[in-house]
């Protein structure tokens, strides 16, 4: 069969080969392209197969929901005893906070989920008036996990579990970002004093492990301030946890401006444009967004290393967990414990990880070469 | 002294005796040019004149360090308010376009008139479309640079000037960086600009444009201005052997 013969530039459009599209094509490329790839694929699905059956008996199926102590976990099934999980999740939510109070952390969280989507999508209703709330959603979390004015005070001793997590998390990402920018910006800067000083900073930031750093807070901070002076161990925490991310984030986003050409700062002065309106309306929104994954894997980290404050005498979830083990009724569980605490992290990251990606795809404009 | 007076408010740019160095090496040496109001100015040379680099000094790109660059009356010094003052003035067009790629065409172009001119939105969109349309790509205006092609982005990049409403325009090697085909629709452009009186200093390689729209044509080799004549002039009599070289060159193919 010959082929069908066109005029010069009559040719048109034909659709793919089906060894190019569709799911067929897909199996075949990627799962059974070569010879090699069919021995790993086949390996793969020996694999899965003999590891999710256990998985899943373990996790669910024989696992046990409700009892009243180790002993009778173990004599209702073989799987996990998420009855221990159950009897400490108030714990692991709210740590010491007290039971009379909680409707005001879970307020906090319903806020702080409604501070987050006008920040998160820009395609929200009064998206304005949201970004005012956002800022403000800070002072009145802090208001109503502190309390006064008219609430009953919590001390920050109290604040544990997923909640304390949560605090340190949030306050320092949404202000690590703003820092980090400043510190890259004052990296790059002209003027001698201001470059000297970020550089100095970035460098000793780096330069001493975020344990040292909260140890610096939680002990030595009270011999340097006049004495006396109270001055919240929760709040130099996350004055430390904060400072310490910017200076990473400094550099992560100093690689960002790196990479944006200098003739986009050219066009913008040609333009007359002042130095913070190029940078807030040209360079930033371009170098931010290369620096998306950097910044996000600063987050991620932040994030996770809100567990060291377990050195310190807080207990994030972790900490919980831990003192939870020490109870003699509950005791040989850990596996459950460090399971349950990192589905937490994981869920908290990922969900962070896939917001990077949709935020990448939507600012991309096909200016990629 | 009404008579000096008059030939400083006919002068778009003056430069005195100007001088610049990159650290030790010296790229412009006593740099000496006066431009007129709506005169056309092509500047020529081989790479590495320091052609490019003299047209940044006058809108403040490089700082120079000896003598007096006066632009539209005002001197530029390091004071950041007459800085300003004469970005706002002058328009600028760059060989690589410099288009703000996260931003749309549109954008593009009411950028500096709302955020330097303070123009209200509306007024700074109807000005952009207004430019956008002269310069043949009205709709382009909601896709972003990226999905343009070079002659097209290079267009864009003249009218983003355009709406600042400037007195002068500078070019360097506006037509450097595109492919044949799309040489012609860019300096079509520029030849509309000239007849409309635009003032235009241009530094470029392309010798027809140089021949129908240049009042002068100025000749730079080593940092040094060699030669400064009418385009007939220069084309057909060449005083210096350097130019000469350089148009044999140039001409040769």
């Amino acid at each position: 069969m010959s082929a069908p013969q066109y005029a010069p530039g009559k040719h048109p459009d034909l659709p793919a080969p089906s060894t190019l599209a569709g799911p067929l094509a897909w199996v075949r490329a990627n799962l059974l392209s070569s010879p090699s790839n069919i021995t790993l694929t086949l390996l793969s699905l020996w694999f899965l197969w003999s590891v999710i059956p256990g998985a899943l008996n373990w996790f669910f199926f024989d696992a046990v929901y409700s009892g009243e102590n180790r002993a009778a976990c173990r004599a209702a099934g073989e799987g996990a005893c998420w009855a221990f999980i159950g009897e400490y999740l108030k714990l692991f939510t709210y740590g010491f906070y007290p039971e009379e109070s909680r409707w005001r952390v879970n307020l906090a969280f319903v806020l702080m989920w409604l501070a987050l989507v006008p920040i998160l999508f820009d395609r929200v209703p009064h998206r304005k008036y949201g970004l005012y709330y956002a800022a403000a959603f800070p002072f009145i979390a802090g208001w109503l996990l502190v309390g006064g004015l008219g609430l009953a005070p919590v001390t920050t001793d109290k604040f544990g579990g997923i909640m304390l997590t949560l605090v340190v998390g949030v306050t320092g990402i949404a202000f690590s970002l703003p820092i980090g920018i400043l510190l890259a910006l004052g990296r790059s800067s002209k003027l001698t004093i201001i470059r000297v000083f970020c550089v100095g900073f970035i460098e000793f930031i780096r330069g001493v492990p975020l344990i040292t750093l909260l140890f610096v807070a939680s002990t030595m901070l009270s011999y340097f301030l006049p004495p006396g002076t109270n001055f919240d161990l929760l709040l130099r925490v996350l004055i430390m946890v904060t400072l310490f991310a910017s200076g990473y984030m400094a550099e992560v986003i100093r690689g960002g401006l790196q990479a944006i050409p200098s003739g986009q700062t050219e066009a913008a002065d040609a333009l007359g444009l002042k130095y913070w309106q190029a940078m807030r309306l040209i360079v930033l929104p371009q170098a931010l967004k290369i620096s998306i994954p950097g910044i996000v894997n600063t987050f991620i980290g932040l994030y996770k290393d809100t567990t060291l404050v377990i050195i310190i005498g807080l207990y994030d979830p972790l900490g919980i967990g831990r003192a939870a083990l020490a109870n003699t009724s509950w005791i040989g569980l850990s596996t459950e414990v460090y399971i349950f605490v990192a589905i937490f992290f994981f869920v908290s990251c990922f969900a962070m990880s896939r917001y990077s990606l949709y935020l990448e795809d939507k600012l991309e404009t096909g200016h990629k070469r | 002294m009404p008579e000096t007076e008059k030939t400083h408010a006919e002068l778009a740019v003056k430069i005195e005796a100007m001088h610049k160095w990159y650290g030790q090496f010296h790229v412009l040496k006593n740099i000496n040019l006066q431009v007129r109001r709506g005169e056309r100015i092509v500047i020529c040379g081989p790479s590495g004149s320091g052609k490019s680099t003299m047209i940044r000094c006058i809108n403040r790109l490089e700082e120079h360090q000896q003598g007096d660059i006066i632009v539209d009356g005002v001197e530029l010094t390091n004071d950041l308010k007459n800085i300003e003052t004469i970005r706002k003035e002058v328009g600028m067009v760059f060989q690589h376009f410099n288009l703000f790629p996260h931003l749309t065409v549109l954008e593009n172009c009411t950028l500096a008139p709302i955020w330097v001119r303070k123009s209200p939105k509306a007024e700074a969109v109807a000005t952009a479309m207004e430019y956008l349309e002269r310069v043949q790509i009205p709709e382009q205006a909601h896709k972003f640079p990226g999905q343009l092609s070079g002659g097209q982005q290079q267009r864009v990049a003249i009218a983003r000037s355009l709406c600042m409403n400037p007195r002068i325009m500078l070019f360097d090697e506006p037509t450097s960086a595109l492919d044949p085909e799309m040489i012609k629709e860019v300096l079509d452009v520029m030849v509309e600009l000239a007849q409309e009186g635009m003032t235009m200093l241009c530094v470029t390689h392309e010798m027809g444009f140089a021949k129908t729209v240049a009042n002068r044509v100025i000749f730079m080799d080593e940092g040094e201005i060699i030669e400064e004549n009418s385009p007939d002039q220069f084309f057909d009599h060449p005083e210096h052997e350097r130019t000469k070289l350089f148009l044999s060159q140039i001409l040769s193919h």
